[in-house]
């Protein structure tokens, strides 16, 4: 079972909670998706004046775990803050933690998420980082106190897939313990079940469902290839090879002549 | 028959406008002292756009759409029932398919075709959708139009009124509620939206309808409002707050408005605005009966688009008692 900071899942899909058509079309994605953990993004302006209870009573109703993050946040100090917000308004200290260092890419800026996570770490905040397939950054940001990764898969909301599998592959190897989880750049389900193939332990959904024209069908395809990818990685793929090796034996074959 | 409305946004006075003209004796009731004061319908793009607006909504929002334009038409002068355009740059042609995918009964534009409706649009941008049947209107104008004709018919519009004294003596004559937000203690499921607009000035340009700029993280609109005025709108945040309109908003609209014509760099900003829309979980509209009065709430950004539809529901529901289960809850 997955298992997030001593926090057992029975689900590998993390789902979003941006942009859907409604807040009911949200809840019927999160039920069809089968996941346990929802991420909520706080607008900074909202939280001060708690005015975004609406939509927050509607997330805590959905009856998953929450984990708040600190999208659009530029520095150190807007992340930090943002935080301290999401832990006051949804009472977790979890935090998925990401420090935008570039607007076009929305690439994460490793030195300020790194600096962010050993402050919140020390904070008593679970740290989830959003960070790249890097593995010096990665073995920074285990140092720094973070006990789960979330590399990319290509930038947020792009649909590419897995951008760099060869990257993404060392990281697994290199950390082969730590639970990690491919966060952004998924697009259709068979991404989903290529990162779960690969090891991975689960994926992070938004874009990919939110803006399906069906959303809560889509929700339920991404079940189905996480729940496949698991089970083929179990399973043990066997290895590409480059040339045809054929499945039923020759020798004994008829004699046609 | 008499009837209270309560609340003078545009629901609220679609309602009393079509209840007046069904024969009924109408008193329309508004807590603040003038038109728009106190109603997100003041800050309304007033796109009557019911097949762009599936790229988002369900079904129900574009038939509730397209059966108002005409009501709109008939009633409100300076209604303009000329089309929408969407366009996007090169590097979103992406969102311009996934746009069409989602919407329908648009025609495609190429670069000439978009620059014979608007030539002002000429080579800047290759492809664009056209919803020829769309239209809009300018929603303070329409607003002041339909309380005018609601007082031609004889009905009444008393400002600095509260409802509550309506509400406390049931049985005279039914209620029907359109306070939006105001209506949380009776409807707890209503949420509020957020959204900032801000009109600016820009006398060298013209369009003669609606624009959608679509971007993959910050899709806006554009809405001519006549003489060199438009209004350029609106964010949409899970906040029941009115007030502060952040920069991020800001540079995102002015951006917007910026990549559709460079011109706009040069436009004056005339105001900056922010209002809440009310709605329920699913973003759709509901006429809800609770004792003797009847909620017609959740417009959510769908106010100037399906106000007639659901005002013609309600009257339909206080004269002859049928209910349009579509709407009802």
């Amino acid at each position: 079972m997955l298992k997030l900071y001593e926090v057992e899942l029975g689900s590998r899909v993390l789902l979003g909670t941006a942009r859907y058509p409604s807040p009911a079309i949200l809840m019927e994605a999160v039920k069809a998706s089968g996941t346990q953990l929802v991420t909520v993004s706080l607008r900074r302006e909202a939280a001060g004046e708690r005015a975004g209870q609406g939509f927050w009573s509607l997330i805590r109703d959905l009856g998953v775990r929450v984990l708040p993050n600190t999208a659009a946040c530029h520095s150190v100090k807007e992340a930090v803050t943002t935080a301290h917000m999401a832990r006051e308004v949804f009472g977790t200290s979890w935090v998925k933690l990401e420090v935008i260092g570039e607007d076009d890419t929305l690439q994460p800026d490793v030195f300020a998420l790194v600096e962010a996570a050993r402050i919140l770490a020390r904070e008593g905040f679970e740290v989830f980082p959003y960070t790249t397939e890097d593995l010096v950054v990665a073995e920074r940001l285990l140092e720094a106190g973070c006990r789960v990764l979330m590399p990319w898969g290509s930038p947020i909301g792009c649909g590419r897939g897995l951008n760099n599998p060869f990257g993404l592959k060392a990281l697994r190897a290199r950390f082969p313990a730590v639970p990690m989880v491919i966060d952004a750049g998924i697009g259709v389900p068979s991404h989903a079940a290529q990162s779960l193939e690969l090891g991975f332990d689960a994926v992070l959904i938004n874009t990919a469902v939110s803006q399906a024209v069906d959303p809560v069908r889509m929700a339920a395809a991404f079940a189905r290839a996480v729940a496949a990818g698991r089970e083929a990685y179990l399973a043990g793929p066997m290895e590409p090879r480059d040339m045809a090796v054929p499945s039923t034996p020759v020798i004994g074959k008829a004699f046609l002549g | 028959m008499r009837v209270t409305v309560v609340g003078a946004g545009v629901a609220g006075l679609a309602c009393a406008v079509e209840f007046a003209e069904r024969g009924l004796a109408v008193e329309l009731l508004e807590r603040t002292q003038r038109l728009g004061a106190g109603c997100c319908s003041w800050y309304a793009g007033g796109m009557l756009a019911p097949w762009c607006e599936l790229e988002s909504a369900e079904r129900l929002i574009a038939e509730l759409g397209a059966e108002s334009l005409a009501w709109w038409r008939d009633k409100v002068p300076g209604t303009v029932l000329g089309g929408s355009l969407v366009v996007a740059h090169g590097r979103d042609s992406g969102e311009l398919k996934h746009f069409a995918r989602r919407t329908e009964r648009y025609e495609w534009l190429d670069a000439d075709a978009l620059a014979a409706l608007e030539p002002d649009l000429a080579g800047r941008f290759e492809r664009a959708l056209y919803f020829r049947e769309e239209g809009h209107l300018d929603p303070r104008a329409a607003l002041a139009a339909l309380a005018q004709r609601l007082r031609a018919r004889g009905g009444e519009v008393r400002f600095g009124a509260s409802g509550a004294a309506a509400a406390k003596s049931p049985g005279e004559c039914p209620v029907v509620d359109c306070t939006g937000l105001a209506a949380r203690e009776v409807l707890a499921d209503l949420r509020g939206v957020k959204g900032e607009m801000l009109v600016v000035r820009l006398p060298d340009l013209s369009l003669s309808r609606p624009v959608r700029v679509l971007h993959p993280r910050v899709p806006v609109y554009i809405v001519p409002r006549g003489d060199g005025h438009f209004m350029i709108g609106a964010t949409m945040i899970e906040s029941d707050q009115a007030t502060r309109i952040s920069v991020r908003s800001m540079l995102e609209l002015l951006g917007a408005a910026y990549a559709l014509h460079p011109a706009f760099g040069e436009a004056e900003i005339v105001e900056i605005g922010t209002g809440v829309r009310p709605a329920f979980p699913d973003n759709l509209p509901r006429l809800c009966r609770r004792g003797d009065t009847l909620y017609v709430n959740g417009l959510y950004r769908h106010g100037f688009l399906a106000a007639p539809a659901l005002a013609r529901r309600a009257a339909d529901l206080l004269l002859t008692g049928r209910e349009a289960p579509e709407v009802m809850h």
